[in-house]
């Protein structure tokens, strides 16, 4: 069989090249209820229904923010969720030229007789639960599996297993309308070099692109989440056009041009940083058959979070924070960032966390 | 997986963990992939061979230029003279080859030349070196290191490529003669299946031979030639190549090829030989560009298409029709029979005809270059030229 040539597939190839636009990018606003519970414990505000809802409104109703955006990823409970006048979310984004996406993994569990290494559930009814989320409205869908460098990982296993679960997560999205965001993060932890770094992604991209193809995955109607190609977090930083070079090199040897956009995690970078970056890779001359662009959840969010405090009062200056964020990424994606983003409390601060459980 | 079986250890073993009780060697391009504790990202790019070989592929890939695939073995070259009512001598092998070589200005449409073993060898006519007589040319001198196809035991009557004995110690002694990329040709039949495993075989064949080429300072040329023969339409000619190229590339991956160090010789996407049902030049750029970018990464910076039987004007209009947009990577041709049937007939052995059968050669070379750049129209093709080439079972 040759790739998927279904029912969908003009939709997918125009969705995930909509997302894909230069200038736009996604929000990644998909934290499961127990960790959103932790972003909201950090401002001291409790986890329930009403606090996670008028944070995700304060975000998507932040006038002018929404052009930046191609789409928002949502998780479940938000899906369903409105504003505080009763109207659909996914209506509020659709009608502001945003697609919805859906987290659609269970989370990681360990890989038995690995140094802690993991795999991702989630594939158990996943297509019937993806026909539910298109009817409500998402467009797209997102399974983050996750690898780590350590003196003997990533192992093979861990490549192997993490890719076929990518490859069938993303060919039972594409049978049900929803284009696959395929995201094998690569986490920063360790002190290895940016060679290290390249080496690994390029050897994990390799993996997955050839399950994508053995599962008859289209790739026109896909996106990739990958980690920027960057130090471990104990190893000393480098300039962001050296992160920029190896990162482009290595999706030049791994990414097929037939995926429309790459769309960077910013995996514990602070929001400055993950901008910097972005915008170095957009400026770096070489190939780039692709449009490089971000899919940010905590480097588009942390100074949002901080200015809100969860008070009423603080709303405007919050979705300044965050309206100065997004314009900034967008400006990133077209090479044109300047660095003069008002910078909010804790835009420079490192988002790292180590050994982080999401 | 089928990775699972042949990586036996974590890809990230330090790599003075499986050089232990064996002889040291120089660094070589693997250098460039895997090497834990380098100090910065500049200084490794001097290691060995790796920027020569990035330089050599980018000029082959130039624009407007292709390349002269001249490596008939003598087996093969005996038949192409014999059509021509030649003997198969030495001295005829040779006096063809100077032709071919000397022609004038032929650098200006041909980056570089493939050669067989012998003619790396031989001088001209006229007692000069041909790999000399090509470099004063511009044209890169290249070589055929495969050995050929033999039968593929256990499959359905399948082939596989033979050469990787003594590869190395070939290849490091051909760079001495002066080749600087080389050529190994794998081939997969439809109608024969292709089995998954005459598949492998042929994608970790050329994966091995491009990784130890590339260690001896030769471009490797990466050749899975999907042949024309049987009555399969385009789709399904789709979906093989699709099989094949997403294999090769793992392999290649796997065994630490440095992609910007290489070239492409595909097949062009289309339909069998005996397929009743024919597609335009411009569906075969449609279907063949699907899969450039479904699977060629981008840093490859070549793809120098094979004519595989195609009549010269078709091979032209193709690769023509292919070059109507900027692509990632440069879109020439690498053609034997496209390009010399026309002369080879013209000088039908005569040295009185040897200056038309070089215009003849050239004017070929000249329609190809212009089809790299988007730019053929057609205009004043002869009959001989539009004449198919297809031989069913071709053995070459």
């Amino acid at each position: 069989m040759s790739a998927y040539q279904g029912k969908y597939a003009v939709e997918l190839c125009a969705n995930a090249a909509y997302i894909g636009t230069p200038g736009k990018g996604i929000l990644a606003a998909d934290e499961s209820t127990g960790t959103i519970g932790k972003r909201l414990s950090s401002i001291n505000v409790e986890n329930v229904e009403e606090n996670r809802r008028a944070l995700r409104e304060l975000l998507f109703t932040t006038p002018g923010a929404l052009q930046y955006l191609s789409g928002v990823i949502l998780f479940e409970e938000t899906l369903y969720q409105k504003t505080h006048d009763g109207k659909p979310f996914v209506n509020l984004l659709k009608e502001n030229g945003v697609l919805p996406g859906i987290k659609v993994d269970k989370g990681t569990v360990e890989l038995a007789g690995t140094n802690g290494e993991t795999t991702t559930q989630g594939l158990d009814g996943l297509a019937q639960r993806c026909q539910k989320y298109y009817e409500a409205g998402a467009r797209f869908a997102k399974w983050r599996a996750v690898l780590k460098i350590g003196p003997t990982e990533p192992s093979q296993l861990a490549i192997n297993e993490n890719a076929n679960g990518l490859a069938r997560y993303a060919i039972i999205c594409q049978e049900n309308g929803l284009v696959p965001i395929v995201e094998p993060e690569i986490l920063v932890d360790g002190p290895h070099d940016i060679l290290k770094c390249a080496d690994v992604t390029e050897r994990v991209l390799a993996a997955v692109y050839k399950a994508l193809n053995d599962h008859h995955v289209l790739l026109e109607g896909t996106l990739l989440k990958p980690n920027m190609v960057t130090p471990g977090s104990e190893a000393p930083k480098v300039a962001p056009e050296v992160i920029a070079e190896h990162t482009v090199r290595a999706l030049q040897r791994t990414m097929p041009a037939a995926v429309p956009a790459v769309v960077f995690l910013s995996g514990g970078q602070s929001e400055e940083q993950a901008t910097i970056n972005l915008n170095a890779m957009n400026k770096f001359k070489g190939k780039k058959p692709w449009t490089l662009s971000f899919s940010f959840g905590r480097a588009l969010q942390q100074s949002t979070l901080k200015a809100w405090g969860g008070k009423k009062e603080n709303v405007q200056k919050a979705q300044a924070a965050f309206l100065a964020r997004a314009k900034a990424n967008s400006e990133a994606t077209l090479g044109t960032y300047k660095g003069d983003a008002t910078l909010g409390e804790g835009a420079s601060e490192s988002l790292h966390v180590k050994d982080y459980k999401y | 997986m089928a990775s699972a079986s042949l990586l036996k250890s974590s890809p990230v073993l330090d790599k003075s963990e499986w050089v232990k009780g064996q002889t040291l060697r120089q660094p070589s391009v693997s250098v460039v992939r895997c090497l834990p504790n380098a100090p910065s990202p500049l200084t490794i790019r001097a290691g060995s061979y790796a920027d020569e070989l990035v330089k050599t592929a980018k000029i082959v890939a130039s624009p407007g230029r292709g390349i002269l695939a001249m490596d008939e073995s003598n087996a093969t070259c005996g038949k192409r003279l014999a059509s021509i009512g030649l003997e198969n001598t030495e001295a005829n092998r040779q006096a063809y080859r100077t032709l071919l070589v000397t022609a004038p200005g032929l650098g200006n449409y041909i980056s570089g030349a493939i050669l067989f073993e012998e003619t790396l060898y031989q001088s001209t006519t006229d007692g000069k070196k041909i790999v000399d007589v090509l470099v004063e040319q511009k044209i890169v001198p290249g070589i055929k290191v495969d050995k050929g196809l033999v039968p593929l035991a256990g499959s359905n009557n399948e082939s596989w490529c033979q050469g990787l004995d003594g590869l190395a110690s070939r290849t490091a002694a051909y760079y001495q003669q002066g080749a600087r990329f080389a050529k190994w040709r794998a081939v997969v039949s439809i109608p024969n299946g292709p089995t998954e495993l005459a598949v492998k075989e042929a994608a970790w064949g050329l994966a091995r031979y491009a990784a130890i080429a590339q260690d001896n300072g030769l471009v490797p040329i990466v050749e899975p030639e999907i042949l024309l023969d049987g009555e399969h339409g385009i789709e399904r000619t789709f979906e093989v190549a699709k099989k094949v190229w997403a294999e090769v590339f793992f392999y290649l991956a796997e065994n630490n090829v440095l992609f910007e160090g290489i070239l492409l010789k595909p097949s062009m996407v289309t339909p069998g030989a005996e397929c009743k049902e024919r597609n335009t030049p411009q569906q075969i750029a449609d279907y063949t560009l699907k899969l450039l970018q479904r699977r060629i990464p981008p840093a490859v910076p070549g793809i120098m298409f094979l004519s595989g039987g195609q009549s010269e004007v078709e091979a032209t209009l193709n690769l023509n029709a292919m070059n109507q947009s900027p692509n990632p990577w440069h879109v020439s041709f690498s053609y034997a029979r496209a390009l010399q049937n026309t002369c080879l007939k013209t000088w039908g052995g005569r040295p009185e005809n040897v200056k038309a059968a070089q215009e003849a050669l050239l004017i070929r070379a000249k329609a190809n270059s212009l089809a790299q750049l988007g730019k053929y129209t057609g205009e004043g093709e002869s009959e001989e030229a539009k004449k198919g080439m297809f031989v069913k079972g071709y053995v070459y």
